[in-house]
């Protein structure tokens, strides 16, 4: 340190070492999200929500699963990089600090994989209201 | 100051119990109508005669939530939406600025208490 440009001496020091690639996918996702949660918010209003069969029938109409899909991995990866911000700001000590970075990766990932799981399960389901059970 | 913060809380609420809340609904629709009507039982509305105690708890806990989670997602988007045009760089004049963040709290709990009219007035009518 100490020689190179202003810039090239402050490069990579921000509290998480890449300010503006997730600055961008932040944006990008919360873009998805204003339309993928709102189509979502107003189905579900839409939908007779205890009736499981009706449910069922609507999320495994191929658009819509997709649509779920693309749902939790632009919702998921939002929030995974909201939190990470959070974590960064008032997580202090390095080691607390990458310990809860280490959790929050893991609960975005892991939920977002049973999300989507579930939703192939949804999808493959045999027709006429059987429990998916063995698949 | 008021929105900014609220921004980060309704986010981890979102975050935390909206997606928890998500999979646990999406879980049970996959494993079938036993385990959909389980959690429908716990959340909203237990439909056997005799409802027990923890049922009863719940089923008003899960109402307080999702109108927690709705006004919460309604602070979100409209929090989100001003940060969009803030990112521009317009709408930092202070009179503006003071405007929009009012507007922002004022439609989140018009929206909110509008969805759950909506829903209830349904509830009612069949």
């Amino acid at each position: 340190m100490g020689n190179g440009t202003r810039l090239g001496r402050v490069r990579g020091l921000g509290p998480s070492h890449h300010g503006t690639g997730h600055w961008l996918q932040q944006r990008l996702t919360a873009l998805g999200n204003v339309l993928l949660v709102t189509w979502f918010f107003v189905s579900l209003i839409r939908l007779p929500l205890g009736d499981h069969g009706a449910v069922h029938r609507w999320a495994s109409n191929p658009t819509v699963a997709l649509a779920l899909i693309l749902l939790v991995i632009s919702v998921f990866w939002h929030f995974r990089l909201g939190l990470q911000v959070m974590i960064e700001d008032y997580v202090h000590g390095e080691a607390t600090k990458l310990l809860s970075l280490v959790i929050l990766n893991f609960y975005a990932i892991g939920g977002a994989a049973f999300g989507i799981f579930a939703i192939v399960r949804i999808v493959l389901a045999p027709a006429a209201g059987l429990a998916p059970g063995g698949m | 100051m008021a929105v900014s913060i609220f921004h980060r809380i309704t986010g981890d609420g979102l975050a935390i119990v909206g997606a928890l809340m998500f999979l646990w609904w999406l879980g049970a629709l996959a494993a079938g109508p036993e385990a959909y009507a389980a959690f429908v039982a716990c959340v909203w509305k237990d439909p056997s005669p005799e409802i027990s105690a923890l049922h009863q708890v719940t089923n008003i806990l899960g109402k307080v939530v999702l109108v927690g989670l709705t006004w919460a997602f309604f602070q979100h988007l409209f929090s989100g939406l001003r940060h969009f045009v803030l990112d521009t760089g317009a709408g930092y004049e202070l009179r503006t600025n003071r405007l929009w963040s009012i507007l922002v709290f004022v439609g989140a709990i018009l929206a909110t208490a509008a969805v759950w009219l909506y829903i209830a007035q349904e509830a009612l009518h069949g």
